[in-house]
This record gives structure tokens, C-alpha cells and sequence, in this order.
């Protein structure tokens, strides 16, 4: 018997996050009749979904002739192999259908003048297997991710869905099976600490961006899925690679979509010349984001930065029509006067690499069901979106396939939870008499600790210390004293003091609780980092340089493989790329360029 | 140096602590160089004092979390810039709605004006089995409307909301809801017409016009009410 | 009876129309009333009597005062629905605005056409 009971609710599932991929799963649960709670740590249209600009990709070919073959090519391309080939298959030929669904839930996308959904070209997007870029990518304007998950809460609040708002999950309950029982969350109104016991629990809960200093992402982006799930004993895949995105403000870290190039943007640095075009010469301005986020340093390193202290490069649309600009990329023209204090109309915008998306996460299978080490289901457990390493993204992501990504795998984890529900597969377990006391003794130690560390210089230690040993760049011993000084803040984390010990909306509290899965986070991340002595996709090392041997530094006889790492002593494993698509032949490994 | 000190009074009320709420004098150590936003000071303001309590997420204006009262004027604390507030700096939660703490409204009542208006394209036609066509200039009809971000400095700096808050639907949900009348995509139009026709839901709106003056987004709810009360008229004529 | 919040009373509408049909009628009356009294420039009760004795002005004014008190009766109502909350009283302000306006146009006729 527990000495310390708390407050158990039940439900057939429970989904943490109400972004893109946790409202996706939520129109199918409900729709579906399940019994579904929607926690969210925000009301969910402020979800970081809603920062999302250029596009969500289809090969709809709107505009003109593309496959989803293409789509599942330049995808396995743009992850350096990495990704596992049934589930990019899966996500490029479910993609059309899920946009159209989308476009039905009232999804204001531009138009044709067909009247069909606007595509435009985006960074990576090929036709004919990399031959010449593609319009692929449906657009509203530059705020696609803000029309989109409205769109998608909209749906929810016709189906009903039943959300707790301001709720922050902290653990995940697990059994001595394994079995994942649901999550204990706390009610930020009131500081209450709540038991969601459910037959599914399904992950939703985004990146984890703010383990950088400098990040595109929002404040809320702390990696909380992660930490519970690492926490809960489950291995975190593929965690070293973090895309850097080409154009974030400089200074600001607010992100500028890459649509602007897809709208004809050039970057430039301060001899005024497009250097995309020698380090890109087919692409150029639309290669990849690891690529062109490469260059961009390699330009600054070398001297050729611009503004007083060479810093910066910058994105050029001034030779657009304004009425493109006002008309495509209103959005942006709008960030830029705002953050930047300059009109994109009339002067370029300076721009540098900004942390900005997470391709690892927790492992999953292409249904969205967690799998374990041997690659079997978690049972009772799901995950959809940027927390979720299905692996579509491998070592680098392509530009709008993070909004496919939620809808094809939000969708998936929803229909394969009402599937294992309906069958019986899974079903309400008794709670083990002890499950909220790790998280109690958590709560109690945060709020009865003195002479503790303080959170918000331990977070920005933190911070700085991923950005500097683990930026754009890595550098082998970098990456070594990288890995003891998370290390040391980790102890730090472990001793973090608030003043603040109220119940009603207590912020410091969530901020303290944010900073043990952020910490977690940079775990992974460093010591991941550290092990992979190679360079692929956003990952890229000084020790692994351009050979003939192995060109871009990649290794794939030692290093064609995912990482696995484990909270527990830190250990890493490591599993087989799937490189078996479900219906198509292998892309068989080949030298990336653009 | 770039460095100065911003004088700061800030409404704050912990009702664990607190019998009322109180205006706190506060003051902080702001570098113009690296700090832009009201929000960059927020954060220092909290690293100094982590009691103080507001709501924040995507810092650029787009999750619209960070809605406040600002020197007695509704805004966005990530997109107000401080060198242009005037010190002190009065900082109160947004008007018209209960305190929960600090800076923190509680939204239970402006949500559910926004749900009231049925927020969702209603077409029980047939789905077909790719989009729905729409023209560009159809489109184009929901440009001011569909970029709402829910942030309710509009609803909270309407008089007739803050009398009525239980029965007018407020700008931001009568935005929303021309959204839906303006998006050929939905077949309702005559039920959320009909819904509209009375005297709070719609008609308390006399053409103030804080909203538009307010919005962060530059919105303009007003036109889009105006839009609403001429197709009612177009129908009855 | 349960105490829920009551709306959706279906009017509204033509108040609307109306409160901006009236303030046009007595826009216009007012232009045409400044251009009559240039026009005349009475300096004698009799005078004032004489343009008020037109069977045109007599109906003109008599369309204003209605519509004077027809805008004046919806802007009081809104006033008495915003501020006063309780249902019966309410109820009472509008009975005792409605009463007065009604009142006031009665007056309103015996005046223009005891002239």
C-alpha cells in the first residue's frame, strides 16, 4: 500500500499534447467514441505546431507531375539513410490523403487558381528521383502550422474532445511488465497531482529544442515526453541529430521559414555573392538543411560574415514583387520588422543556423506504437509527432515534412490505439500500489530543498554548454568535456531550489520540473553525439572529414545504424537501419549531394 | 554600455498569500542590446523573482499566450517594445476576466464565446475524394480572419464584453465566426446567421472599436461584425 | 426556474436597421427644418406657427419625433440590458422608458396639430 495516495482518473486513453500529432490523434479517438483525455500544458492552439510557416508536403502534384515514390526518395535522401524505409514509405504515400482530409476540417491552404491546394518548392524537394526541384509543399500563406492546428482543434471541439488544459504530465506509470498504465500529471491552476490511469497512453509532446541557447523553438519545448519516457526506462533513439534551421533572425532565434527561398530568397554573405551556389550548384539556396546550415557557418568561420561583427549571413528577397512578399509571406515580412527591425521589401534579413528540430526521439514502429530495443511494441504506449522517432527523418529532416509527420503518425497512433483497445489487446491494468511515489518523492524534494541550485542559471548552463560543444559543428574533444560538464549540471538539476512553493499557477515549479527533462534531454544528446564518430545528415564531426574513402565523412560500414541510449548508466546500444520499404524496392545507400 | 535600469509596477495577487490583490513597485538590470521585447524583461524580472507568474510560449506572437495590459493598453508582452514604454511600466492582467494570479486570467468564459459559434467548417455533403475547390478570391475572403490567435486582448478591451461577458460573443469569437460565414467551403451560413440574431450575441457591439486598436495581429473584428450585420440585413431584405 | 444564461431571442436585427433608419430621418428632418427656418426667418410666434401649420412640416415633424423616440427607446433598452442585472427590474426600466416615449409622442401630436 502506497503512504502516498493521490486522485485516479480513468479513461480508455489518455493523450499528452495537444500540438499537431496529439489533436490528430484525438479526432480519431473521439470520433471513434473512446473515452480520451487531451492533457496539454497550454491551451492548444498555442502548441508549438502554431510557429509552423512554409508548408506541409503532399505529392499532389498540383501544379506539376509528382509521386510519392519521389517524395519517399528525396525523404531517404534528405535523412542520409538513416530513416527507416517502411515508415517513410508509409508517411509519402499516406501524405496526400491525410492533407486532403485536412483541407476537409476547413483548412484555409492558398489556392490555384484552379481552386486547388498552392504548392510551393521547398528545400530537398525533387522530382524524378533528385532531378529538379518540385512544388510540393501546401501552403497557407506563411503560416501554415498556425492555420493547421487550428484547423485541427476546431475538429476536436466538433468531436467533443474532452481536453485538461494547463495540465503538465511528469511521469509515465509502467508496471513490472513493462505495460504503460498512463501518466501523473499536475493541474497548474491548483497544483494538484492527478493519476490519468489508461489502457493507451499516446506521447504528443514535441521537441525539446530549448536544450540550445539559441532555438527557433518555443518556450514550452522542453523535451517532457522524453524525459518521462527515459525516466520510465525506455532507450531514446537516434539523439544526436538536431537540425540546425538555415534561417533563424540573428540575435532573435525567431524562425524564418524556408518558403521565403522556395518564393526565390538567395542568402548571401558580405562580398554580396549567392555562396549557395558553389557548395549547392543544382539546389543552391533549396539544398537540404544540414547542408545549407553548413555552408552558412563555413561562410562565417572563413571571414565572409556580415554586420559589424561578421556574424550573420544574409537572406535576400528584395528583388521579389512586394506583392509576392505581401501575398505569400506576410507572415514573415512581419517577424522581420518585429525581431530584426527590418523590411524584407526593401533590405535582406540577417539570418543564422538556430536550433530548430529534434529527428530522434522515442522509438516507434510506422504504426506509432513504442517499441523496445528488439523493435516489439511497448504495450499500452503510442507516440506521434516530434517526440517520436518513427525514424522518417533519420539524420536530417526535410523542410515541411515535421506538419506530415504529425498529421500521418498522429493519425496512425490513434488508429492503431482503437485497434489494440477494440481487439481486447489492452486493457485497464491494476495500478501497482507504488506508482506515484518517485514523482512524490520528486515534488517533495523540489519543495523542501534549501541551499539548492538555482533553475534558471542551471538551465542557462545548460543551454550554453549544448550550443558550444554541440552546435552546427562538433569537435571530438568538445564533445568529450561536453559530456562531463552536462554531467556536472546534472547534479546541479538534482538540487534545484525555488523560492516560490504555492500551489496556484505555480511557474516556477513547472520550470523546475521542465529542467529534469531538459537535462535528460542533453544526456542523450551529448553522449550520443560523442559515440557517433562519424558525420551524417546534421551531424558532423571534425574527426570524420570528406575522404574518398567515406565522402561527407559518412561511415556506413560502422555506422549505418541507430543509437539507443539508455538513462540508465548511460549505456548505449544500437539497432539495424530499416531499409526494407513496405511495398517498393530499397534505396540502396548512395553519396548525398545537392 | 547598453544597460539601464526599467522601473516596473506590477499587479500581482497569490491567492494562497494574498487577501487582495496589490500594484508591486519592481525594477530591473535591462541590456538594449540583447533584451528588445517586454517579454525579454519578463524573463529577467522572473530569474530575479520566481514568484512572479504570467503565461508565455512561442515569443514571436503567434500562440498568443503572453496577452497583458500594458500601460493600460491590451498587447502581446513578446512583440511590445520597450523602448518604447513609458516608466514606470504598469503592468496588469488583461481586463474583464477573474484573476486567477498575477499576470494569469482565467479564459474559461472568452473560450467559451469562441466555442459558441460552432469554431469548425460545418458541409455534410458528400467528401470528395480529393479538396474542395475554392478560388484564389474566395480564398482571399478569409485573409484577416483565419490569423486570429485566440490571444483575447480584443474581448477583454470591449466595454460591451466586460458587461456582458456570458452573452456577447465578443470580437474575437464574432471574427471567428465570420470566418466560417466567409469560407464557401461551409454550408451554415443561415444557422450561424440565425445563431448571431439577438440582442447580446451580436448586437451588443456598438462599433467601439478598442478592438481593432488593440489587436496584435492588426485584425480588424469591427469590419468583420460590419460584414456579419450586412449579410443579416441582405437576407431580410 | 433554473438559472441558466437565456440568449438567442432571434431580434436585434431590425432595432439595428432601425436605430440607423431613424437617425437618417432625423438628419435629414434637421437639414430641411435649418433650411425652412433660413428661409422664413420667423421673427414672430406667428411666424413659427405658420411653418408648423404646413401640412408637410406638421407630418415632418411629427416623423421625427417618432423616430426620435423609436432610437431613443432602443439606446435606453441597451442601457437598462447592460447595466441593470436583475430581470424584473429591468423589466420595470424598460416598461417605465417605454411608457415615457410613448407619452412624449402622444404629446408630441397634441402639440404639432392643436397649432
Amino acid at each position: 500500500m502506497s503512504k502516498l495516495s493521490i486522485p485516479v482518473r480513468k479513461f480508455d486513453a489518455v493523450i499528452v499534447g495537444a500540438g499537431g500529432s496529439g489533436l490528430r490523434a484525438a479526432i480519431q479517438l473521439s470520433e471513434a467514441g473512446l473515452k480520451t483525455a487531451v492533457l496539454s500544458k497550454v491551451f492548444p492552439t498555442r502548441s508549438h505546431t502554431v510557429a509552423a510557416q512554409g508548408g506541409v508536403s503532399a505529392s499532389l502534384g498540383n501544379s506539376e507531375e509528382d509521386h510519392w515514390h519521389w517524395h519517399m526518395y528525396d525523404t531517404v535522401k534528405g535523412s542520409d539513410w538513416l530513416g527507416d524505409q517502411d515508415a517513410i514509405e508509409y508517411m509519402c504515400r499516406k501524405a496526400p490523403e491525410v492533407v486532403v482530409e485536412l483541407e476537409h476540417f476547413g483548412m484555409p491552404f492558398d489556392r490555384t487558381d484552379e481552386g486547388k491546394i498552392y504548392q510551393r518548392p521547398f528545400g530537398g524537394h525533387m522530382s524524378n528521383f533528385g532531378e529538379k526541384p518540385v512544388r510540393r509543399a501546401c501552403a497557407a500563406a506563411d503560416r501554415t502550422g498556425h492555420a493547421m492546428l487550428h484547423a485541427l482543434y476546431q475538429r476536436n471541439v466538433r468531436a467533443n474532445t474532452q481536453f485538461f488544459v494547463e495540465w503538465m504530465a511528469l511521469d509515465l506509470i509502467r508496471d513490472q511488465s513493462g505495460q504503460v498504465l498512463g501518466v501523473i500529471a499536475l493541474e497548474m491552476e491548483t497544483g494538484e497531482v492527478v493519476a490519468f490511469h489508461a489502457k493507451a497512453t499516446v506521447f504528443a509532446t514535441g521537441g525539446a529544442g530549448r536544450i540550445f541557447y539559441s532555438s527557433t523553438n518555443a518556450f514550452i519545448n522542453t523535451g517532457d515526453g522524453l524525459g518521462m519516457a527515459a525516466r520510465a526506462g525506455i532507450a531514446l533513439e537516434d539523439m544526436e541529430f538536431w537540425q540546425f534551421h538555415p534561417t533563424g533572425v540573428a540575435g532573435a532565434g525567431v524562425l524564418i521559414t524556408e518558403g521565403v527561398r522556395g518564393e526565390g530568397g538567395i542568402l548571401r554573405n558580405s562580398t554580396n555573392e549567392r555562396f549557395m551556389e558553389r557548395y549547392a550548384p543544382n539546389a543552391k539556396d533549396l539544398a537540404s538543411r544540414d547542408v545549407v546550415s553548413r555552408a552558412m557557418v563555413t561562410e562565417i568561420n572563413e571571414g565572409r560574415g556580415c554586420g559589424p561583427n561578421k556574424d550573420f549571413v544574409l537572406l535576400d528577397i528584395t528583388h521579389l514583387d512586394p506583392a509576392t512578399i505581401m501575398k505569400r509571406l506576410p507572415g514573415i515580412r512581419e517577424i522581420s520588422i518585429q525581431f530584426a527591425g527590418i523590411d524584407p521589401i526593401k533590405a535582406p534579413i540577417p539570418v543564422v543556423p538556430t536550433c530548430h528540430y529534434q529527428m530522434g526521439g522515442v522509438p516507434t514502429n510506422y504504426k506509432g506504437q513504442v517499441v523496445g530495443d528488439d523493435g516489439t511494441p511497448v504495450r499500452g504506449f503510442y507516440a506521434a509527432g516530434e517526440v517520436a522517432c518513427a525514424s522518417v527523418h533519420g539524420a536530417n529532416r526535410l523542410g515541411t515534412n515535421s506538419l506530415l509527420d504529425l498529421l500521418v503518425f498522429g493519425k496512425a497512433s490513434g488508429d492503431t490505439v482503437i485497434e489494440n483497445v477494440r481487439s481486447g489487446e489492452i486493457g485497464l491494468k491494476e495500478l501497482p500500489a507504488d506508482f506515484a511515489d518517485r514523482t512524490m518523492a520528486r515534488l517533495n524534494r523540489l519543495n523542501t530543498q534549501t541551499g539548492g541550485a538555482n533553475v534558471n542559471e542551471t538551465r542557462l548552463e545548460l543551454q550554453r554548454t549544448m550550443q558550444k560543444h554541440c552546435g552546427v559543428f562538433r569537435f571530438n574533444d568538445m564533445l568529450i568535456e561536453g559530456v562531463a560538464k552536462i554531467l556536472d549540471i546534472e547534479k546541479a538539476v538534482a538540487r534545484t531550489e525555488i523560492k516560490d512553493k504555492s500551489h496556484v499557477w505555480n511557474t516556477a515549479r513547472v520550470e523546475a520540473l521542465e529542467l529534469d527533462n531538459l537535462i535528460e534531454v542533453a544526456k542523450a544528446t551529448m553522449v550520443s553525439a560523442e559515440a557517433r564518430k562519424e558525420s551524417r545528415g546534421a551531424h558532423v564531426r571534425d574527426d570524420a572529414p570528406d575522404t574518398p574513402a567515406n565522402p561527407n565523412g559518412r561511415d556506413d560500414v560502422n555506422w549505418h545504424k541507430h543509437t539507443l541510449w539508455h538513462r540508465d548508466g548511460n549505456r548505449l546500444g544500437f539497432k539495424p537501419v530499416i531499409m526494407k520499404p513496405l511495398s517498393v524496392e530499397t534505396i540502396a545507400l548512395k553519396t548525398r549531394s545537392y | 554600455m547598453a544597460t539601464s535600469t526599467m522601473q516596473f509596477k506590477i499587479y500581482r495577487y497569490d491567492p494562497d498569500k494574498d487577501n487582495a490583490p496589490y500594484m508591486q513597485d519592481a525594477s530591473v538590470e535591462v541590456d538594449f542590446a540583447i533584451d528588445r521585447k517586454l517579454l525579454d524583461v519578463l524573463t529577467r524580472l522572473k530569474a530575479k523573482d520566481d514568484t512572479l507568474s504570467y503565461r508565455r510560449s512561442c515569443r514571436e506572437g503567434i500562440c498568443g499566450s503572453d496577452a497583458m495590459n500594458i500601460n493600460g493598453k491590451n498587447g502581446l508582452a513578446c512583440l511590445t517594445e520597450i523602448k518604447d514604454l513609458k516608466q514606470p511600466v504598469v503592468l496588469r492582467p488583461l481586463p474583464g476576466l477573474p484573476v486567477i494570479r498575477d499576470l494569469i486570467v482565467d479564459m474559461t468564459q472568452f473560450f467559451k464565446q469562441y466555442h459558441s459559434i460552432k469554431p469548425y467548417l460545418i458541409n455534410e455533403g458528400p467528401r470528395p475524394e480529393r479538396e474542395r475547390l475554392q478560388s484564389p478570391e474566395e480564398r482571399e475572403e478569409l485573409n484577416g480572419l483565419y490569423e486570429c490567435i485566440l490571444c483575447a486582448c480584443c474581448s477583454t478591451s470591449c466595454p460591451s464584453f466586460w458587461w456582458n461577458p456570458d452573452k456577447f460573443v465578443g470580437p474575437a469569437g464574432l471574427l471567428n465566426a465570420y470566418r466560417f460565414i466567409a469560407d464557401t467551403r461551409d454550408q451554415a451560413t443561415n444557422e450561424r446567421l440565425d445563431d448571431l440574431e439577438d440582442p447580446y450575441r451580436l448586437f451588443r457591439c456598438h462599433t467601439i472599436m478598442n478592438c481593432v486598436d488593440v489587436c496584435p495581429k492588426g485584425l480588424n473584428p469591427t469590419r468583420a461584425i460590419g460584414k456579419i450585420k450586412e449579410m443579416m440585413v441582405r437576407r431580410a431584405i | 426556474m433554473v438559472n441558466r444564461i437565456l440568449v438567442g431571442a432571434h431580434y436585434g436585427l431590425k432595432d439595428w436597421v432601425i436605430q440607423r433608419a431613424t437617425a437618417i430621418v432625423m438628419a435629414v428632418y434637421t437639414v430641411v427644418f435649418l433650411v425652412v427656418v433660413g428661409a422664413v426667418g420667423p421673427d414672430s410666434f406667428e411666424a413659427w406657427r405658420g411653418i408648423f401649420a404646413n401640412g408637410f412640416m406638421r407630418f415632418a415633424t411629427f416623423l421625427f419625433f417618432v423616430s426620435l423616440f423609436y432610437h431613443a427607446w432602443i439606446g435606453v433598452r441597451d442601457i437598462w440590458m447592460d447595466y441593470i442585472k436583475p430581470d424584473g427590474l429591468r423589466l420595470l426600466m424598460m416598461i417605465a422608458t417605454a411608457a415615457v416615449l410613448v407619452g412624449y409622442a402622444g404629446w408630441a401630436v397634441q402639440i404639432l396639430w392643436r397649432i
